[in-house]
C-alpha cells in the first residue's frame, strides 16, 4: 500500500467498520477511538464509579484523582502552564455558550463582536444571540478566495468598538488554517477579548495557548479521539476572572442559603452538576496515547493523505473544491450533480462522508451553494480508504453525469 | 389492500433489483415520472424542510381522493418521493393516515431510506402529507 497508517490497528472500530464494508471518512464530525480509551472507560466503570469533588470515601478519591489528572494532562497538551485554567464542559458548543452568557455583562449596546464568515454555528449563534439580547453589532470578517480570513479587511473591521473576537483556528468546511497570530494581535490592540474555536485545529498538530496569546481556547474531546459529551475550555486567569457564573447547582457552589449563594472560582465554579466523569478520565487516556505517538510522523502521514485526496479530486472533471484546503479535509461540489445525489450513491457504496451545510449555513450560502460533500481524514486513515473513495466516486459520477 | 397499478409496477421493477447501481438507475427513472409542481406552486408554504435538497410538496383532494405533486432538485430523492406518491396518491384521508410507508419501502428494498438519521427528507414529506390530510 502506498500510505499505510501505522496507528490503524490502535482503533478497533476501524476494523469493525471495514467488516461492514464501511470506509470512514467523516472524522471531522467525530473520530473513532483508540483502544487505550476503551480500556480506561472499562477500567473506571468496572472498578468503581464515584462522583468527584464530593465524597470522603476511597472510590470518590480515586475518581477525583483520575479526573484531576486529566485536567493536568490537558493543561500540558495545550501548554497552558501557569497562565490559565482548564474548565470541563459538556461539549465545545456548551463551552462557547458558557462564554456568551458568562461574558454578557461585559458588553454595552452598540459594542461590536467580531466573528469570521467561516464560523461553525457553534461559534456563530451564541454570539449572534448575545448581540440580539444586548443590541450589539455582530461584525463578520470576510474571506479571500482561498478561504483565509482577509487580514486587510480585519484590520479595518476590528476597531475600538470591538469588545470580543471569536474565530476558528481551522475551518471545518474549508480545511484552512486561519491567521490567528495576526488576528489576535489586532484584537489585543483594541483590548478586545479573544476566543479561539479549536474544535478542528486541536486535532492536527500541537498548539500552544501561551504562544497564541488568546484569552479563551475551546475544543471538544470527541473530535480529538476522545469520548463525547465533553468539551474543554481553556481560559487565561485574567479572562476567567471576567466570566460570571452561568449554570448553577452541584459543586460549583461555595455557600448557599435559601435566598443567597456564593460560588467557586474557576474551574469548579463553571462545572455545574455532575461532570462527565468517565469521559474526562477517557480523554486523559486518549491524551496519553496521543502523547506517545511520533507527532512528526502523524503530521507527515496526514499531509501525504491529504495531498493524495486533493490531487485525486483535482484530476477529475467538473469538481470544484471549496477554498484551498491545506489539511484534514476537503469539501467539494460537482458541476451539474446535486450533492444529495452524490452523497446517496457514496452511502450506497459504504463510503461514510458528510453531505450538506456542515453546520456552517451562512458560509455555504455565501459561496452560493446549498451544500457540499466533505471528506475528512484522521491518523487511522490510509491510502486504501482513499482508493475506495475514488472508485466509489467515479462509479457514482458515471451514473449521475 | 389492492395496490394502485403504478405501485404494482414499482414493486415489480424493484423486485428484481440486484445491486445498488441498478437500484439507483431505477430510482432515477422513477424520479423522471414524478408529477412536477408548477413554478407557481414552489412557494415557501409548500417547502418541505428537513431535506438536503430543496423540496416542495402540494396536495389536493379530488372527490375525496388525495393527489400529491412534488419537486426536488436531487434526482434520487425525486425517485424516492415518486415511489412514495405512487403508493399514496388516490387514497382517502383516512387511508393516508393508516398507510404503512415503512412496509412499502421494505417491499421495495428501500427501507433504509426512511431511517431517522437520513436527511433525505422522506420523513419530512410523509409528515407533511399527513398534516395536509389532517
Amino acid at each position: 500500500m502506498l500510505l499505510p497508517s501505522p496507528w490503524r490497528a490502535d482503533f478497533p472500530a476501524i476494523a469493525a467498520l471495514q467488516r461492514q464494508d464501511q470506509t470512514y471518512l467523516d472524522s471531522a464530525a467525530t473520530s473513532q477511538k483508540p483502544q487505550a480509551l476503551l480500556d480506561a472507560l472499562t477500567h473506571y466503570y468496572a472498578n468503581g464509579a464515584a462522583n468527584v469533588h464530593r465524597a470522603q470515601h476511597l472510590p470518590g478519591a480515586h475518581a477525583t484523582q483520575a479526573f484531576e489528572n486529566t485536567r493536568h494532562k490537558v493543561t500540558q497538551w495545550l501548554n497552558a502552564g501557569e497562565c490559565g485554567q482548564i474548565v470541563f464542559s459538556h461539549g465545545a458548543t456548551s463551552a462557547l455558550n458558557l462564554l456568551a452568557y458568562g461574558l454578557e455583562h461585559q458588553f454595552n449596546a452598540g459594542d461590536d463582536i467580531v466573528v469570521s464568515a467561516l464560523e461553525h454555528h457553534a461559534n456563530l449563534l451564541p454570539w449572534q444571540q448575545l448581540a440580539q439580547r444586548k443590541k450589539l453589532n455582530l461584525v463578520i470578517l470576510p474571506l479571500d478566495a482561498d478561504g483565509v480570513i482577509d487580514l486587510e479587511a480585519a484590520a479595518r473591521l476590528i476597531t475600538p468598538r470591538t469588545r470580543l473576537l471569536a474565530v476558528s483556528q481551522l475551518s471545518n468546511v474549508l480545511g484552512v488554517w486561519q491567521p490567528l497570530p495576526e488576528l489576535l494581535a489586532l484584537a489585543r490592540t483594541q483590548d478586545a477579548l479573544t476566543v479561539v474555536d479549536g474544535a478542528q485545529g486541536v486535532v492536527h498538530g500541537r498548539h500552544d495557548v501561551q504562544a497564541l496569546g488568546c484569552d479563551f481556547y475551546v475544543f471538544s474531546s470527541h473530535k480529538l479521539y476522545g469520548p463525547d459529551g465533553l468539551g474543554v475550555l481553556y481560559g487565561r486567569h485574567e479572562a476567567l476572572a471576567r466570566l460570571q457564573h452561568w449554570q448553577f447547582g452541584g459543586e460549583m457552589v461555595q455557600d448557599a442559603d435559601y435566598q443567597h449563594a456564593t460560588f467557586r472560582a474557576a474551574p469548579l465554579g463553571f462545572e455545574a452538576g455532575t461532570p462527565p466523569i468517565a469521559s474526562v478520565i477517557g480523554l486523559g487516556a486518549t491524551l496519553n496515547y496521543l502523547a506517545n505517538l511520533d507527532q512528526a510522523a502523524v503530521e507527515a502521514h496526514e499531509a501525504a493523505l491529504h495531498g493524495l485526496l486533493v490531487e485525486g479530486l483535482k484530476q477529475r472533471q467538473g469538481i470544484r473544491l471549496l477554498g484551498a484546503p491545506q489539511l484534514a479535509l476537503v469539501s467539494f461540489v460537482v458541476e451539474g450533480v446535486h450533492n444529495a445525489d452524490l452523497a446517496h450513491l457514496l452511502t450506497e457504496q459504504g463510503i461514510a462522508v458528510r453531505a450538506g451545510h456542515h453546520c456552517a449555513m451562512p458560509l455555504l450560502k455565501s459561496l452560493g451553494l446549498a451544500g457540499a460533500i466533505r471528506v475528512s481524514l484522521a491518523l487511522y486513515n490510509d491510502s486504501d480508504d482513499l482508493e475506495r473513495f475514488f472508485i466509489a466516486l467515479d462509479q457514482a459520477l458515471e451514473l449521475l453525469q | 389492500m389492492n395496490l394502485p397499478d403504478d405501485a404494482q409496477a414499482a414493486l415489480d421493477s424493484f423486485a428484481h433489483c440486484t445491486g445498488w447501481e441498478q437500484r439507483a438507475r431505477l430510482l432515477m427513472q422513477w424520479g423522471q415520472r414524478l408529477p412536477e409542481l408548477s413554478e407557481a406552486d414552489k412557494t415557501e408554504a409548500n417547502r418541505v424542510h428537513g431535506c438536503e435538497s430543496l423540496m416542495w410538496l402540494a396536495g389536493k383532494q379530488v372527490d375525496g381522493h388525495w393527489q400529491f405533486a412534488a419537486s426536488s432538485e436531487a434526482r434520487l430523492i425525486r425517485g424516492l418521493v415518486a415511489l412514495l406518491l405512487v403508493r399514496v396518491n388516490g387514497l382517502s384521508s383516512e387511508e393516508l393516515q393508516r398507510v404503512d410507508v415503512q412496509d412499502w419501502l421494505n417491499q421495495l428494498g428501500l427501507s433504509r431510506q426512511l431511517s431517522p438519521s437520513r436527511s433525505n427528507g422522506l420523513n419530512a414529506v410523509l409528515v407533511r402529507m399527513r398534516e395536509l390530510a389532517g
